[in-house]
């Protein structure tokens, strides 16, 4: 049976994740929490913080806040911003490539380079999220009507990406082969980067605000539904005309986060309700890591070798799972 | 996403704020702001420059209309306000309540269907009141020129004419005939300098279907003498003007147990108000018959109605029903048992262009339960 180590947190718990083995739950009020050997609070952003991501390229926690700050979070505790664009809200961040981290707030898709320098990059409307490919130093924005790709370097022109309607999220295939933005419509919307081609996944009966890519990125798991929704991406075609897996399926909730494992087959789904199972892609096997709570799960993540799983609810719950007890 | 497990306990009373450059709206924002009320708000504005006051829970945002992929040309929502509120409510007792200021030239609309179409916003915000700021010396050259004036008052629940004392009394008559004649059912208050009690304007409920019709039960009667409440600074001296309204007994194939009234103003030395209301009157209706119909009617002529409300009696059914649209998105709810001294009678009114009376009269007569032909 898996143990849990509970935690009671002040404020709503935006991202909870391992960087470098250690636990660290970034909070709506602005500050980190690190809970091993003794609870310690980071300051990141006064006011509050928006968004906060791991950055997969130099382990370390990017955060986005209503102060305008950009601030970089390491294993160690320290924190540094790296841009700040005054009284404007960044609520989208993402690591790339050499320490390169992008960013957005309004209509302005911002990229700061290696060397420190911040490009901008202006859109017609909102730049909604921001995310770097796999390899190389090319990013991608989500905004209305379809997702915008582009390479920072460059002064070339962004490669529109078309499809009707508000592109709120946008992340790329682990193989980079693919792009995936979440809509305001309750669908997510792929493009196959080679040839533009299509994916439509829909039949969710709310947003789609959490995913994951399973090892070797052979499913996209998301949420959004009464159970996890995880398309096929193993073939060339990705899940264009194939029907996708459900796991955890319960039918007075909704799944709100899921993290899949690093290196096996399975995956935690959080529920509305503070639950959290483990599931079996091969079977469909479940196994409870969690009881329910007074809020629902908002974000889960594993360690690097999968025995840990850091979850954070909308109501302040924290807590590490270790699954082997 | 709207079950029991997300939804907010206390939704966050949201207050839309509309009205032109110069209307007053910073005015009235810097006193929301500032005055000691043991209340906090988060405002969402336009453009911090007209603030005059710091404080962290101002937020800028770029007004962004996301028309919904759902075929629907009118199913429009702020994709600002979907962001910007996500963000302000997730960290609980932060603030009592947020206020959105629109520009003069935005459509309320979007910004009150965001309320009702995203199931996020929805569940942790309930729409309070769509206000409108009218600058009494400007109003008529406004409505001349542009639309989106008089979307905003048609749009309302709460007009105020501010600047009362630039004009005479006799040109506010004017305009307040002018406002009710684009919108019948809107409480309208003078005042100057954006003096109106905050009171007023925050806290009015005109969207929340248990208490809207409750509280005021003269609500869908002949608004004009129900709700005037003037605020006066100490010098005036207006007459209260009321327009008459026609009205019209229309006697349907005999059942006399309905009738309708048609807001016509009385003419009005403003010539350019293009939106128009319908009342409809009726007695008890068959819900197998007035679904259809409304679904269908707010389908079909969504994009011309502004706002509908109503009240209805079903045959057999011993509560009042409660129902409410902004174009094509109609909700509606069981409210209260009807009381033994109420009447049990259907009322429903429609604020929008284009509307056929004498069409929306009929089809709302054929809902009826039982076609009585005696006297």
């Amino acid at each position: 049976m898996p143990s849990v180590a509970a935690y009671d947190f002040p404020d709503f718990v935006e991202t909870a994740l391992f960087l470098k083995g250690e636990p660290v739950f970034a909070l709506a009020d602005g500050t980190a929490r690190f809970t091993a050997g003794g609870e310690r609070t980071v300051e990141l952003h006064a006011g509050g913080l928006l968004t906060a991501r791991l950055d997969p390229f130099s382990d370390r926690l990017l955060s986005g806040g209503e102060d305008g700050r950009v601030v970089a979070l390491s294993s160690s505790g320290g924190a540094v911003e790296l841009a700040s664009i005054g009284r404007k809200w960044v609520a989208s961040v993402a690591g790339g490539p050499k320490g390169v981290v992008g960013f957005a707030s309004g209509r302005t898709a911002y990229v700061r380079m290696s060397d420190g320098t911040l490009r901008e990059i202006p859109h017609g409307r909102t730049v909604e999220d921001i995310a770097f490919a796999p390899k190389g130093l090319r990013a991608a924005t989500a905004r209305y009507d379809g997702a915008s790709l582009f390479f920072p370097a460059t002064e070339a022109e962004p490669v529109s990406l078309d499809w009707k309607g508000a592109h709120l999220a946008v992340f790329f295939s682990p193989d980079g082969r693919f792009l995936v933005t979440a809509m305001q419509e309750n669908a997510l919307h792929g493009w196959r980067i080679e040839d533009n081609k299509h994916m439509k996944m829909t039949g969710y009966p709310a947003k789609v605000k959490s995913w994951s890519w399973s090892a070797k990125g052979k499913f996209l798991a998301t949420a959004g539904a009464p159970a996890a929704i995880l398309w096929p991406f193993g073939s060339k075609d990705g899940p264009m005309g194939k029907q996708p897996l459900e796991l955890g399926t319960r039918g007075n909730t909704m799944v709100t986060a899921v993290a899949c494992h690093p290196t096996d087959d399975m995956m935690a789904i959080g529920y509305a309700d503070g639950m959290i199972l483990a599931a079996r892609f091969a079977d469909g096997r479940e196994a409870l890591l969690r009881r329910d709570g007074r809020g629902p799960v908002r974000s889960m993540g594993w360690d690097a070798k999968g025995r840990f799983l850091a979850f954070g609810t909308e109501a302040g719950e924290g807590g590490v799972v270790d699954i082997a007890g | 996403m709207s079950d029991a497990a997300t939804t907010a306990a206390n939704p966050i009373p949201v207050t839309v704020l509309t009205g032109y450059l110069g209307s007053g709206k910073t005015t009235l924002l810097n006193r929301i702001l500032s005055e000691d009320h043991g209340k906090r708000y988060a405002v969402i504005v336009n453009e911090f420059g007209e603030i005059g006051i710091d404080n962290d829970l101002i937020v800028e945002s770029d007004e962004e209309i996301y028309e919904m992929n759902n075929g629907c040309v009118c199913c429009t929502v702020r994709g600002d306000l979907v962001r910007v509120v996500e963000g302000l409510t997730r960290r609980k007792g932060r603030f009592d309540a947020i206020i959105v200021e629109t520009t003069g030239l935005a459509d309320p609309v979007p910004v009150a269907q965001t309320f009702f179409m995203d199931d996020d916003v929805r569940s942790k915000t309930q729409l309070d009141a769509v206000v409108a700021l009218v600058d009494a010396k400007h109003l008529p050259l406004r409505l001349k020129d542009s639309r989106e004036a008089e979307d905003q008052i048609a749009f309302a629940d709460v007009v105020v004419i501010n600047k009362a004392d630039l004009v005479s009394p006799e040109e506010i008559a004017v305009i307040e005939a002018t406002v009710r004649r684009i919108n019948p059912h809107a409480v309208i208050h003078r005042t100057e300098r954006a003096k109106v009690p905050l009171a007023k304007v925050l806290g009015q409920g005109a969207f929340d279907l248990k208490r809207v019709l409750d509280q005021d039960p003269a609500f869908l009667e002949e608004a004009a003498h129900a709700h005037d409440e003037h605020v006066c600074g100490p010098d005036c001296d207006h007459d209260h003007h009321h327009h008459d309204h026609d009205h019209h007994g229309h006697d349907h194939h005999g059942h006399d147990h309905h009738g309708h009234d048609h807001h016509h103003g009385e003419a009005s030395p403003i010539h350019d108000v293009t939106v128009t209301s319908v009342s409809l009157r009726g007695g008890e209706l068959d819900p197998k018959k007035f679904f259809p119909w409304i679904q269908a009617l707010t389908q079909e002529q969504g994009p011309n109605i502004l706002r509908l409300k109503g009240i209805i009696a079903f045959e057999n059914d011993p509560e009042r029903y409660v129902i409410q649209g902004v174009h094509m998105i109609i909700e509606g709810d069981h409210q209260r048992a009807w009381r033994d001294d109420e009447k049990r009678e259907s009322r429903l009114v429609f604020i929008g262009r284009e509307l056929d009376a004498d069409a929306l009269s009929a089809e709302f007569a054929a809902s009826a339960a039982h076609q009585r032909a005696d006297a």
